[in-house]
């Protein structure tokens, strides 16, 4: 089967994009995710990257394909899993990858546990992630510089194996804290070398982390009253000075426990005919009832 | 006269036909996945036909999405066996079929000897047949 390049028709930006649809996705990216304003610049700019490069490949231009293994850094519940599956949308509806899924591993996926075990367990996960994105969380414990023997390094191996020259085949995303991260690549400099973007991403102010609170109750059809919009900031202040804060995760968590006084809430009340609107409302009470309002705050559980 | 003509083993689906391209052979897998299928791949250096159970190369790979998987273990196999036969094979794991749906072989030996018909004569005059194939003539570890 002789191997005919394919070339497109489409001259413009707006050809391509009309094609590809990867304008839905870039908006849905927009609204559905607050904040992050410096992470969605630089997705929209390898967007554009990869649009010129189809119309480039339309005219016959002769480009190699840019290097998308990306690094996340960011603290922990800023939203680099979502990001990464959005981005293995993006990628799909521009070709980049053929299909445009997101496998998530962490060490433990790629790291066998005694020798001639690591090498079957990194190509199973690779030959999984093949033609979309392979998204390593907590990257950094792949590698253990304080033990020599640690079958990390044979992973890290054929993982840059299949970075360089499977190119076209898949996108490796890692993701962890940004200082830990550093000091990876620091003792990585081959890692580092073939990563070509590196995406940071800041931690939510308070209105972020209210807009987010409000599109995880919207979500769940539920949905505070005055007092409680009021109560969640205040939460949310004091949640954010207490050790281990996770960002978007505590707010996930926060409202999970505010689900369950309400649901007490209501349990003990049983002869009361319930509306929609009392099964769909937070009260004030609900989130205040939090440890966090009381005289003496011991540390609470991310 | 000739048993063997074009010298070639003929064994699974397109084996009549010339060597598949990898670009080919990717086709074949995206279509195994599109149905569920789950490849392996497996090699042998006795191309007998009733050698049914050939060396596994590595699992069965489950939960694939895309071919190039698939075809970085056939060439990962390719390399560490090169003239050995390696064929590829889809398991269909519906319940009730549970059985391979497809095979076919991906690489071959440069040159294959083919097979001897043995014939013994028994009791009576009657003539009992058997296959022998010359490439597994030697002992294991002198082949090839």
């Amino acid at each position: 089967m002789a191997e005919t390049p394919v070339r497109g028709s489409a001259r413009s930006v707006a050809e391509v994009l009309a094609q590809s649809q990867v304008e839905q996705v870039l908006a849905e990216l927009d609204s559905d995710l607050v904040g992050l304003a410096p992470v969605k610049a630089r997705i929209r700019d390898i967007a554009a990257l990869l649009v010129i490069d189809t119309l480039r490949a339309n005219l016959g231009l002769e480009s190699q394909a840019p290097s998308l293994h990306m690094c996340f850094t960011g603290n922990p519940g800023t939203g680099k899993t979502t990001v990464a599956m959005r981005m293995a949308q993006i990628l799909h509806r521009l070709g980049r990858v053929r299909k445009g899924h997101m496998v998530a591993v962490t060490r433990d996926d790629l790291v066998g546990q005694y020798i001639g075990h690591t090498a079957p367990k990194t190509k199973e996960v690779l030959k999984k992630a093949m033609g979309g994105v392979l998204f390593i969380d907590e990257a950094y414990y792949l590698y253990r510089p304080e033990n020599e023997r640690d079958y990390g390094q044979e992973a890290m191996e054929i993982l840059l194996q299949v970075m360089e020259n499977q190119r076209d085949d898949l996108v490796v995303i890692l993701a962890g804290y940004k200082n830990r991260m550093d000091t990876f690549f620091q003792s990585n400099p081959g890692m580092s070398s073939r990563i070509a973007h590196h995406i940071d991403f800041p931690d939510y102010g308070v209105p972020e982390l209210q807009q987010i609170g409000l599109c995880m109750l919207a979500q769940q059809n539920y949905r505070f009253d005055a007092e409680a919009t009021d109560a969640f900031e205040r939460y949310l202040r004091l949640r954010m000075e207490q050790p281990h804060f996770a960002n978007a995760r505590s707010v996930r968590n926060a409202l999970d426990r505010a689900r369950l006084r309400q649901a007490s809430r209501l349990f003990a009340d049983r002869n009361r005919q319930l509306t929609a609107d009392d099964l769909t409302t937070i009260t004030g009470p609900d989130l205040l009832a939090s440890r966090l309002f009381q005289p003496s705050v011991p540390a609470e559980a991310p | 006269m000739m048993t063997n003509p074009t010298q070639r083993l003929t064994q699974g689906q397109f084996s009549f036909l010339p060597d598949l391209t990898d670009a080919e052979i990717s086709a074949q897998i995206q279509y195994g996945l599109d149905k569920g299928y789950a490849w392996s791949v497996e090699y042998t250096d006795d191309p007998h036909p009733r050698n049914q159970y050939w060396d596994m190369f590595g699992m069965p790979m489950f939960d694939l999405r895309d071919p190039a998987g698939v075809l970085m273990e056939v060439n990962h196999c390719r390399q560490t066996f090169p003239s050995h036969y390696i064929r590829m094979m889809a398991f269909d794991s519906t319940r009730g079929v549970e059985s391979v749906a497809m095979s076919f072989i991906v690489n071959r030996p440069q040159y294959e000897p083919g097979f001897q018909l043995e014939r013994s004569e028994e009791a009576g005059r009657m003539m009992r047949y058997s296959t022998r194939s010359y490439a597994a003539g030697m002992p294991e570890n002198e082949r090839g």
